[in-house]
């Protein structure tokens, strides 16, 4: 109870200024980005805008991460985009329902921890590829068009960026909006707007179920799609909770986020809303104008709906240069510029699962892909590192016919070539010695090497001492602890 | 649990907290702690409704509360640290033999949990005290503590202190409140000093009997015990009697009731915690 009452006032009502005023700021901002996010998957804006306010409203009492804003993302839109170009809507709501689905077991399963095998690498090459998509599927509405969109554009821009030089007080990206949609109404220009991308809403959202066969046909259709999904959406909520870990210096209930994204999913989808995630451009936006607890999130999704609902017909007059422009913002800041400074600092290993999780992300549009290789390279380079720390010492008695080794770190299959190309076989000795007890040997393939030297050393006629194998063996007994006995690895080995 | 914590938050009730908590080292021959928890403060500094993010939106941002975060902190490090060498003055010159100082951060209960193993008693003061009849609202502080911690808390208020002269126990015959009189029978805090064991409710056989057991627990352990009967409500009667009969101490068995009722009704001990104008010394 205790707790209860105390993380309650102190997520919800520790900070009600800030976050009504964050929370606006973020419902604002969440808009264009709405918008341009349903244009990208191939919908129409207002499955993005329901989205984004049910997911925000939805996460604020379910997530596990208070301040930060989850809404419909770049990232689920990119993944969403060949399902809805083959099979439909309808298809989509279905395959949002069974993402939430997967994101719950996910969380249930406590799958939030396996984040600490994603490396900051990785997690830097995935918000980089990002930003690329963000700002490559902005081209197509910036090629083969008049001049006036570029000038649109152009201006849009500069608004956003100058305008804080003026005031802080009022939204930029808003003022960009206003100001272009006022110009190209005045002007009556012929450019397009969002209103030619699709339906807006025009009521509130009402619960509705996807009109798909419920057959395994179907499953099989949206599984593939709604797995990917599912592995995005959470693989960008953790990392947006961990940038909003930093930026406040505070924690968050990873497992939690992930049972809340998948309830916010869930619920999304049987409103007529695409899938969605956290936000990492909007919850920097969102600490920035100084939001911190759940209030913040909960504003921020209302007002959207507020504003939709209300503003409708004049969304529709928006310029798509005017949310270009806006894009183009998002993108340039989630790209994580240091990472380009530090291209020649951070070690090559570290720059290489980088540019492979970009390159292969941008390759395939699938940041699933990309998180996958950046998480296998640096495996590898971490194996590869940790085989290096292994040295082995020799010595000689005095009389010259006892050699022993002594050999200290780790022997896995990453540095077992090396452990057995220390030993030096031409030798003639009579006894050979290998002191393995400040040795590690973490796999069968460890045991294998030690077995060949051994055997190795017999075939030239020495006698082979093995010293301290219990020691050296111990981290190999994961499997066996319970019911093996000391040495069990030696009799096995023989 | 050989040490006596005071919690100490540099407001108004700090003074009675030292003088209290020096005075109970000294009863029970117990080193003394001061404790002083920085606490963080949530609401942030950095305020920009341009919602519009640059290059390295996010390294600028986080740079920039970090050092706002740095600089406050710098200054509750050190106005803590004034505080805690002004405190261990205090207690020095009361006479307490062994002090010790710890500045922590995060939150006080986190800290009292940790400290709790090795306590006897901790004292802390209200945080909070609304005047005249405002006064509903227990500090959420000290409720939290007194509701997590199974050493006994001793709650100071503003009073200045002075040594007691004689206390009240609060006494409603359950297993409790007769485990409360027990312990103030077994520990060596109170000794000797006048006490009396107080009760509210109606005057029946049962009660004037179990009135009798606890005055007989007090009288073999030799104080000078007596007895008083008040009709009415604990929360109505006591804290009069406590002020009437000028005694400095209040002390009672800690949340009796089931936590449903606790939500429901609230419970006395909160209650008498609140209207109490002496300190107030809880037990498990």
């Amino acid at each position: 109870m205790k707790t209860i009452y105390s993380s309650l006032r102190q997520d919800w009502f520790s900070n009600v200024r800030g976050d009504l005023l964050a929370g606006l700021v973020v419902a604002l901002a969440l808009i264009p980005e709405a918008i341009a996010f349903s244009i990208i998957a191939g919908v129409d804006p207002k499955v993005g805008l329901y989205a984004s306010f049910s997911i925000a409203v939805i996460i604020a009492f379910t997530g596990g991460r208070p301040g930060m804003i989850s809404a419909a993302t770049g990232a689920m839109a990119l993944v969403m985009v060949l399902l809805v170009k083959q099979h439909g809507l309808q298809y989509l709501l279905a395959a949002t329902v069974l993402t939430g689905v997967l994101q719950i077991v996910a969380g249930l399963l406590k799958l939030g921890t396996l984040m600490r095998f994603v490396s900051r690498s990785v997690i830097t090459g995935f918000v980089n590829a990002l930003a690329i998509l963000i700002f490559m599927a902005q081209l197509p509405e910036l090629t083969n068009v008049s001049w006036v969109v570029y000038a649109m554009t152009a201006a849009g821009l500069v608004i956003i960026y100058g305008f804080p030089y003026i005031t802080r007080a009022v939204p930029s990206p808003l003022v960009t909006i206003v100001v272009l949609t006022g110009v190209a109404m005045l002007l009556e220009l012929d450019i397009r707007t969002v209103g030619d991308m699709g339906q807006l809403p025009d009521s509130l959202p009402i619960f509705l179920l996807p009109d798909v066969p419920l057959t395994l046909e179907t499953l099989r259709i949206i599984l593939p799609y709604a797995a990917t999904m599912a592995v995005v959406g959470l693989l960008e909520s953790m990392m947006t909770a961990s940038i909003v870990d930093e930026l406040t210096d505070t924690n968050s209930n990873k497992n939690r986020e992930c049972v809340g994204q998948g309830v916010a999913n869930i619920a999304t989808g049987f409103i007529g809303g695409m899938a969605g995630c956290a936000m990492i451009g909007q919850s920097v936006i969102n600490v920035k104008s100084g939001g911190r607890g759940r209030l913040s999130t909960l504003v921020a999704g209302l007002g959207l709906l507020v504003l939709i609902v209300f503003l409708g017909p004049w969304v529709k007059q928006i310029p798509m240069a005017a949310l270009v422009a806006v894009m183009i913002m998002v993108s340039i800041g989630t790209f994580s510029w240091d990472s380009i400074r530090n291209l020649r600092k951070h070690p090559p290993s570290s720059s290489l699962v980088m540019m492979a999780t970009v390159v292969i992300t941008v390759a395939t549009h699938d940041l699933a892909k990309g998180v996958f290789v950046g998480v296998l390279l640096s495996g590898i380079f971490f194996a590869h590192k940790v085989g290096q720390v292994l040295r082995i010492d020799r010595s000689l008695d005095a009389e010259g016919r006892l050699r022993t080794y002594s050999v200290v770190g780790q022997v896995f299959f990453a540095s077992s070539e090396a452990f057995i190309n220390s030993f030096d076989f031409r030798e003639a000795v009579q006894k050979v010695r290998i002191d393995v007890s400040r040795a590690h040997f973490w796999d069968i393939t460890a045991v294998g090497a030690l077995d060949k030297v051994v055997l190795k050393f017999k075939r030239e006629g020495a006698e082979v001492e093995v010293l301290g194998l219990d020691e050296a063996s111990t981290t190999l007994m994961d499997r066996f602890a319970l019911h093996d006995k000391p040495g069990a690895v030696e009799k096995r080995m023989h | 649990m050989n040490k006596v914590y005071a919690c100490i938050d540099g407001l108004a009730s700090t003074a009675g907290v030292i003088d209290w908590a020096a005075w109970s080292a000294q009863r029970l021959n117990t080193p003394l702690d001061l404790l002083h928890v920085l606490e963080r403060i949530d609401r942030p500094l950095v305020t920009d409704f341009s919602g519009a993010i640059g290059l390295g939106a996010q390294e600028a941002l986080l740079e920039e509360l970090s050092v706002l975060d740095a600089q406050r902190a710098k200054v509750a490090l050190e106005a803590g640290k004034r505080l805690m060498a002004d405190a261990r003055a205090r207690a020095t010159a009361a006479g307490v033999a062994s002090v010790d100082v710890r500045l922590r951060h995060g939150e006080l209960l986190d800290s009292v949990l940790e400290m709790e193993p090795d306590a006897r008693l901790f004292v802390l003061g209200e945080h909070y005290r609304a005047s005249g009849a405002s006064r509903i609202h227990l500090d959420h502080h000290v409720e939290r503590v007194i509701r997590s911690v199974k050493r006994p808390v001793l709650v100071a208020t503003g009073v200045p202190f002075a040594p007691p002269t004689l206390f009240v126990i609060a006494f409603d015959g359950s297993p409790t409140s007769r485990t409360t009189v027990e312990t103030v029978a077994r520990s060596p805090m109170l000794k000797g000093l006048p006490v009396i064991v107080a009760m509210a409710g109606e005057d029946t056989a049962q009660a004037q009997r179990q009135l009798e057991e606890a005055w007989q627990t007090l009288a073999t352990a030799g104080f000078e015990a007596s007895m008083a009967l008040l009709p009415g409500e604990p929360e109505d009667v006591l804290p009069a009697f406590v002020k009437a009969r000028g005694a400095s101490l209040l002390v009672m068995g800690a949340y009796g009731h089931s936590r449903i009722r606790q939500l429901i009704v609230g419970s006395t001990t909160t209650t008498l915690l609140r209207l109490s104008e002496v300190p107030v010394l809880i037990l498990r």
